[in-house]
């Protein structure tokens, strides 16, 4: 694997580990408590991973391997939904050894629609798509203006972030916390927020190139 | 005969349902238990339900009985593992997971099709205890 892509899962990977404690107290509040511990053991996984993938240059093939690992070691419901995620995100990706614009608004929309399909899911229900879904449309903007990729991740970046205080005035319809029903107001979504956070680790890692 | 697929976020409850089941099925009866993760923690890993899929499968499809939440998440990607053949003859029952897979497998060893095996685990929903 090309070090730069290394670096970057790893930077994304770190992040989620670094975050455990605080995914899961966000879960703690209106879910099963665990989505921290889940995708840090995920990503724990991924990281024993990537030892094996060092001389493998194809985006499309590591991405297809982070997602098999999540889906056989998250545990939750976070691990279909990232694994599907990143499984169709590496289907724009496959073949490429860099990315561009275009590719990686395309990577983000398949890794939506499977995100969509896997959880049964639309925007507006407490879910990662409340941090995902603005995240693209506001890549997409940028696209269209003819900004970098930087420049595109950063709008991506600030529409996931608002995309997370929304989820703060909403009611969960998905997952554990749908139990909660009017309860789950006031919280804001452990999922919209480990998604934010991994656009976040990706732009701050390519901020730092 | 179709096979039972047990999907449990621990592995001690699928195997203790696979236990309980095997009382009432017919001895070449498939029933595989496919709980908690590799490492013997809790959750669902979606490769182990596949797997448990195809070791479950004769040639006349198999149902598959699930927990809660994320069971049913991990087992619908399971499928995206599966050959077309037989991700169109695999199917989730609606049912509670013990009961369903009980009557499930009842069924299954009478020689029934997998509809009438998934209709009968979602009879065990309507079970009354007093």
């Amino acid at each position: 694997m090309s070090g730069e892509l290394y670096e970057v899962i790893s930077a994304v990977g770190e992040t989620i580990i670094g975050n455990r404690q605080m995914l899961t107290d966000l879960d703690a509040a209106i879910g099963d408590g665990d989505h921290g511990i889940n995708m840090a053991r995920g990503f724990e996984a991924v990281k024993a991973k990537l030892q094996t993938l060092e001389t493998e240059s194809d985006i499309g093939k590591v991405l297809k391997t982070v997602g098999m690992t999540l889906i056989s070691s998250v545990g939750g419901a976070a691990g279909p939904l990232y694994g599907t995620a990143f499984l169709r995100a590496a289907v724009p990706s496959q073949g490429k050894t860099e990315l561009d614009v275009e590719t990686i608004g395309l990577m983000l929309e398949a890794a939506i629609a499977g995100i969509k399909e896997r959880g049964k899911a639309t925007t507006g229900e407490k879910t990662m798509l409340d941090a995902l879904v603005p995240a693209h449309e506001a890549f997409q903007d940028g696209a269209k203006t003819g900004k970098s990729v930087i420049e595109c991740l950063e709008l991506a970046c600030e529409a996931a972030q608002q995309g997370v205080e929304f989820t703060k005035t909403i009611i969960a319809t998905k997952g554990r916390a749908s139990y909660l029903g009017e309860r789950s107001r006031g919280h804001q979504d452990p999922g919209a927020t480990s998604s934010y956070i991994m656009l976040k680790a990706l732009l701050e890692h390519l901020r730092r190139q | 005969m179709v096979g039972v697929v047990i999907v449990s976020h621990s592995q001690k409850v699928a195997e203790g349902i696979r236990e309980m089941a095997l009382q009432m099925s017919a001895p070449e009866q498939k029933i595989i238990a496919a709980g908690g993760m590799a490492d013997g923690g809790i959750g669902t890993d979606a490769f182990q339900v596949s797997e448990a899929i195809i070791a479950a499968n004769t040639g006349d499809g198999v149902a598959v009985m699930v927990d809660l939440g994320s069971a049913v998440l991990s087992t619908e990607t399971a499928f995206e593992f599966l050959d077309e053949e037989l991700r169109a003859n695999v199917q989730i029952a609606d049912a509670p997971i013990l009961e369903g897979a009980i009557s499930a497998v009842v069924e299954a060893s009478l020689g029934s099709a997998l509809a009438a095996v998934i209709a009968t685990a979602e009879g065990a929903r309507a079970l009354k205890k007093c």
